[in-house]
């Protein structure tokens, strides 16, 4: 069912009917999304979760002020986004660092564009923090090469959060890594976002990495012509053990939604969405506590969440 | 075998030029059949004609010669008989001239290509129809209009050392990652720190490729320019000594041309190497 328009307030970000098209051969044009439309809160996490060709990587782009929207508008803070802006820092998916600079060299590349009239100790000073932060102090003089691929992306993470941006943008930033790995950096970044309270958009396809990272997770069905299928609240508690999380009431009733998603709905969904819908109002699914609760009991096999 | 691969290469290298000069000395060391003649005569001709000795130098003469160059470098006794030093100093300051205008006109423009696509097209046919020109064939426009043979092999070499780069520097430009110019992006960098921070140190490697490229093809054509200009240069040296029969001097002057066109390429692959970032 769909829940109630958010209150203006809430809407810190807001993408309003936004619209993506490719020229395709023969004149015609290919449409990856139309009339897309999505509330974030201040301070919030979103997952945004979909098949490759969904347009995920694109709704990314145009948050980052990188790719234009051929229709449409996406408001953020108050302000239409023109263009790419120091307030939007983006952790890409192949961490990005110029090579032929250090860590506190790329970091540090970030910070001086931030404050351009700083001096060289204050840039300095917020580098050496930032890449403390993402626990990587003693490796300032490295350079990218000599770096495993978990460091480089915790360089990637320095060099955003050095910016203290306002939102922070993520494209499946842990997906090159291995699973030990990735944990870690999840963990790391779950610390850090919810320390600051940083608002985070990112995509993932990883359903658990969703589950234990995200406030609400946004559920993309397939492309072309893709469309947000639901926003599900996440029912977790916001201070999550990894090696508990499992056991945490409503887990794998939420697991289970999300997997039946993409394994089919996602399909089912793009070619006949459910009467009522409504793109401006993508339905809020809330999963409510007590039936999940029986349903991780149970095993639970069909998703028995509730609108 | 435990003596490492650049030892054993290092020795082989040995062999192969023992080896070489071993036959090259048996090669001229024998005599041929003379014939009678006018002692005058005889006399003109020289040793080849009265002893049948070979008019081509051994290694032997070539040494001496080369020794003797090296004792004297820098003498200067008009204008036919100037030390190898000065030549090479007169060569090495026209490529660096020519190569040096080059480098200032090829890497902006580079820039501008790389950098728009537009610009890039409506260049490109321009640089494809004067790129295969050889670069003598400017001489005779450059004889006429600039009226100054010095000023002309300056200017060959400028018009040889231009293409590589050219084309090295738009490549290397165009071809900057985009996630490395999306990062500036992200950060609100403007385009001209840019181009500073971002596009050159990432098109440099290609860049230094295209300017090692220059500097062996510059150093190919100064000695033909100065052949055709004349006056002074390695190029005119060699000519000269070609007109004058010396073939001992026409050898020492391949070897040293050889060996400075092998220290220039040197520095830029040091400095290549400086600027190449592992990834």
């Amino acid at each position: 069912m769909p829940s109630q328009t958010p209150p203006q307030s809430e809407k810190f970000i807001s993408i309003e009917g936004i619209a993506r098209r490719y020229p395709a051969p023969g004149g015609t044009s290919t449409t990856v999304f139309e009339n897309l439309w999505l509330p974030m809160r201040r301070g919030e996490f979103v997952c945004m979760i979909g098949h490759s060709g969904c347009g995920k990587t694109t709704v990314l782009n145009i948050l980052a002020g990188l790719e234009a929207p051929s229709e449409g508008v996406v408001i953020a803070d108050g302000q239409a986004i023109e263009g790419t802006s120091l307030d939007r820092a983006v952790i890409f998916q192949g961490h990005a660092l110029l090579p032929w600079r250090t860590v506190l060299g790329n970091v540090a590349y970030a910070v001086s564009s931030r404050w351009r009239k700083a001096g060289r100790a204050e840039v300095e000073a917020r580098a050496r923090k930032a890449i403390a932060t993402v626990g990587l102090a003693g490796s300032e003089h490295k350079r990218p090469s000599e770096l495993s691929g978990g460091m480089k992306q915790r360089v990637g993470i320095a060099r955003a959060l050095a910016i203290e941006p306002k939102i922070l943008l993520m494209d499946e930033p842990f997906s090159a890594l291995d699973a030990l790995t990735r944990g870690t950096l999840q963990d790391e970044v779950r610390r850090i976002c919810v320390e600051t309270g940083q608002t985070v958009f990112m995509i993932t396809h990883d359903v658990d990495e969703s589950i234990y990272l995200a406030d609400r997770i946004v559920l993309m069905t397939n492309g072309p012509g893709a469309k947000v299928a639901e926003i599900v609240e996440n029912p977790l508690p916001k201070v999550r053990d990894r090696t508990q999380l499992h056991h945490a009431p409503g887990y794998y009733a939420l697991r289970n939604h999300l997997m039946d998603f993409l394994v089919t709905r996602s399909k089912t969904l793009r070619d006949a969405m459910p009467p009522g819908y409504d793109q401006r109002h993508p339905p809020v699914i809330r999963p409510s506590l007590s039936e999940t609760d029986a349903a991780a009991l149970l095993g639970a096999e069909a998703p028995a969440l509730r609108a | 075998m435990a003596a490492s691969l650049s030892l054993r290469a290092g020795f082989l290298s040995l062999a192969l030029l023992v080896a070489f000069l071993l036959t090259w000395q048996i090669a001229v060391s024998g005599t041929a059949k003379t014939e009678a003649m006018d002692p005058e005569y005889a006399a003109l001709m020289g040793a080849s004609a009265t002893t049948g000795k070979s008019a081509m130098p051994g290694p032997l003469d070539v040494g001496a010669t080369i020794w003797k160059h090296l004792r004297d470098p820098f003498y200067d006794r008009g204008p036919n008989d100037k030390g190898l030093g000065i030549q090479l100093a007169y060569s090495i300051g026209r490529v660096a001239l020519g190569y040096g205008l080059a480098v200032i006109v090829a890497i902006p423009i580079g820039f501008l290509i790389g950098m728009s696509p537009l610009m890039g097209r409506a260049l490109d046919p321009f640089i494809q129809l004067l790129k295969p020109v050889s670069p003598l064939a400017w001489m005779p426009l450059a004889l006429y209009t600039i009226k100054d043979s010095g000023l002309s092999a300056i200017f060959v070499i400028f018009i040889c050392s231009l293409w590589p780069m050219l084309i090295n520097t738009a490549f290397g430009v165009a071809g900057t990652r985009r996630e490395w110019l999306n990062v500036a992006r992200t950060l609100e960098v403007g385009p001209f720190r840019r181009a500073v921070t971002v596009i050159l140190p990432a098109a440099a490697p290609t860049i230094l490729t295209g300017m090692r490229i220059s500097i062996g093809i510059a150093w190919l054509v100064i000695v033909a320019a100065e052949m055709l200009v004349g006056g002074t240069g390695i190029g005119y040296f060699v000519w000269n000594e070609w007109n004058n029969l010396s073939i001992t001097n026409v050898i020492t002057s391949i070897l040293v041309i050889g060996l400075v066109g092998m220290i220039l390429d040197q520095v830029l692959a040091r400095a290549q190497r400086l600027i190449t970032f592992p990834e």
